[in-house]
């Protein structure tokens, strides 16, 4: 409890329809220079985008094994049809990496093997995880709205590794209607990927010209990109041993430079609020979920 | 059609409760008047004793009583949530509806002869997700998520053993239920964990010349002008700017009817029909009660289903089919 230095880094899932090379070339500058210690691939949002990235999927894998990576496989969010539950039984039924479940379909198809509980699965309290691990849950990144008291309260209780996200914005909503094409008058059937367009999401703006949401297809993100970097202390002195970094496309490996650097006790938070602010490019912080306010706050901690 | 659909009807209050089963409800449903529940607001629900008095009220008409206990227990201090499954028990509730594994582990566990029903707030939309909580936590029905069309439902029930209720009226989520924290990212409450969406003290109307401008915490979800009604706002059916364009993005401020499906419905195998509406009164629960067990038992009787007219009490007057139809999403 409380060494920064046996906190982990993990990065997360890219959740964006990113095109194929430079999700891959992405992921090789994650392999030779951020200082993470997990990699999460696999498309989490929309089946359709999933060939996107598959011919890229094994380089970047290799690619990231060779540099120490360890890679989690992230299962699909929201399941609807045979297609996509056929997708997640492929993923469960492989044995080369740990997969993490990111809806109860994959929990329950991992039953009874290591794996990694995602935080789109609805750990809220010590009852549902304690039962999840006595199912093979090794590790849990705790829903995005959980405020300290309940993250310490899990902490306090947990049988296995817990993960919290420090940084990117926050997953707010999943749905079967695809936004991304609704913007832009399309149907889902009809999307034709559009969503390649949205970069690390398409702008909701209120009618009175203030940021509020990012569209992601059939995802709905802050506009805000969480930070606790100023919470970090807090968060692994009250046990949770992973931070996760959610990707944008920015510069990860100096976001990851900077947590790294302020776990080991090597950065103060203010200065790390600094070097963080240029390299969100332009993403307000927030951090209010954590501080028990509207996720959209931002509470100075010091 | 042999079968008859059960109607499962909202109880916001004791007399909406008597609304709804005077009209013809087979079952209510209701929750404590506290944060136990995914409609905590101001004025609304049950105390122990009023359940007690409303369970004895419906069980002498043959109604059944289903007590949702359908928020997320809060880390740390599970108390409130156990004691209400407890209380439900003890009062003789015909089940509980249940969104957390561990909270319906602890009623299959302490209370094993209590019906369990899956909440919609628990998002299981696939047959992998309910067999687990069929098999694992003994849930005996899933209120499905309202994020499927009518032929992904037909092939759902045809892949489970249990019991199916879907949404046919009232208001419309349309994120999967259970997962969303658009509410709390633009106020400090949460659906999720204290029952409110859009809270009331969070809600603002203010006037600026000729509109009406509604907000959610520090966001403005809409301005509207001259005769546009201003509807109550929710993040999701409020009105953006994206992509160059002012649009509802999300949805439209619609209520879902799903009066015309019922035979489709019936046929892709569905048990039980909901109807939304909790925060309502009681005249509204009687109004639309009535009409769906006219169209129910019609539908049993093999008759055509009659003309009913529910548009004028749907929000801002207009009808969706919410993500039944595939052209929806």
């Amino acid at each position: 409890m409380g060494d920064g230095r046996a906190v982990k880094l993990s990065l997360g899932p890219v959740l964006f329809a990113w095109p194929a090379e430079a999700w891959r070339d992405f992921y090789f500058r994650i392999a030779d220079e951020a200082c993470v210690d997990t990699v999460h691939l696999g498309e989490v949002v929309c089946l359709k985008r999933a060939g996107l990235h598959a011919p890229m999927m094994e380089a970047v894998r290799e690619r990231l094994a060779r540099a120490g990576k360890e890679v989690v496989l992230s299962s699909l969010a929201l399941i609807m049809n045979e297609a996509e539950l056929d997708a997640v039984r492929a993923l469960a039924g492989r044995d080369d990496a740990l997969i993490e479940a990111n809806d109860m379909a994959a929990c329950a198809l991992l039953a009874g093997r290591p794996h990694a509980i995602g935080p789109y699965v609805n750990v809220y309290n010590e009852g549902t995880l304690a039962y999840l691990a006595g199912r093979g849950a090794v590790r849990a990144c705790l829903p995005f709205e959980l405020p300290a008291a309940s993250l310490r309260a899990l902490a306090a209780a947990s049988p296995i590794e817990l993960e919290v996200q420090v940084f990117g914005r926050v997953p707010l909503a999943l749905s079967a209607r695809c936004y991304a094409a609704r913007a832009r008058g399309r149907a889902k059937d009809d999307c034709r990927l559009v969503c390649r367009e949205d970069g690390d999401g398409l702008a909701v703006d209120t009618l009175d010209g203030n940021a509020f949401l990012a569209i992601n297809g059939t995802q709905t993100l802050s506009s805000t990109c969480a930070n606790l970097v100023a919470e970090v202390g807090e968060l692994t002195a009250m046990g949770i041993r992973r931070l996760r970094l959610s990707p944008h496309a920015v510069d990860m490996a100096g976001v990851a430079e900077v947590f790294r650097a302020v776990a080991d006790g090597r950065l103060d938070g203010a200065e790390a609020d600094a070097r963080l602010t240029p390299l969100a490019g332009g993403m307000p912080f927030a951090n209010g979920f954590f501080h028990g306010a509207e996720g959209a706050a931002f509470i100075d901690g010091e | 059609m042999s079968r008859r659909l059960e109607l499962v009807c909202p109880a916001g209050t004791p007399a909406s409760l008597r609304a709804a089963v005077d009209a013809g409800g087979d079952a209510v449903y209701l929750g404590f008047r506290d944060e136990t529940n995914a409609r905590n607001f101001p004025g609304l629900n049950f105390s122990r004793e009023e359940l007690q008095d409303g369970i004895r009220y419906a069980h002498e008409r043959g109604a059944r009583v289903l007590v949702a206990i359908n928020t997320y227990p809060r880390a740390g201090n599970l108390d409130p949530w156990h004691r209400a499954v407890d209380d439900a028990a003890r009062l003789g509730a015909d089940a509980v509806i249940l969104a957390d594994i561990g909270l319906a582990d602890y009623a299959a566990r302490h209370h094993p002869n209590l019906r369990r029903h899956l909440s919609v707030q628990a998002s299981a939309s696939n047959p992998a997700a309910i067999r687990f909580y069929r098999e694992e936590l003994g849930v005996s029905r899933v209120v499905l998520p309202r994020v499927l069309t009518i032929d992904e439902i037909a092939r759902l029930n045809a892949a489970i053993d249990v019991e199916t209720e879907v949404f046919v009226f009232g208001g419309l989520c349309v994120m999967a239920e259970g997962r969303c924290m658009l509410s709390s990212y633009a106020t400090p409450c949460s659906p999720n964990r204290e029952g409110v969406c859009s809270p009331a003290g969070h809600v603002r109307y203010v006037e600026r010349g000729d509109a009406t401008v509604t907000k959610l915490g520090d966001f403005t979800l809409n301005v509207v002008e001259g005769d546009e009604r201003a509807a109550y706002p929710t993040t999701c059916k409020g009105r953006y700017r994206v992509a160059g364009q002012t649009r509802y993005l999300f949805e439209e401020p619609a209520s879902l009817s799903a009066l015309a499906m019922l035979p489709e419905l019936a046929a892709a195998g569905v048990t039980a029909l909901k109807i939304e509406g909790r925060q309502r009164g009681r005249a509204y629960v009687a109004q639309v009660v009535a009409a769906f067990r006219r169209a129910v038992d019609a539908l049993a009787a093999g008759a055509p289903l009659p003309a009913e007219e529910l548009a004028a009490i749907t929000e801002g007057g207009r009808e969706t089919s919410g993500a039944y139809r595939r052209g929806w999403q």
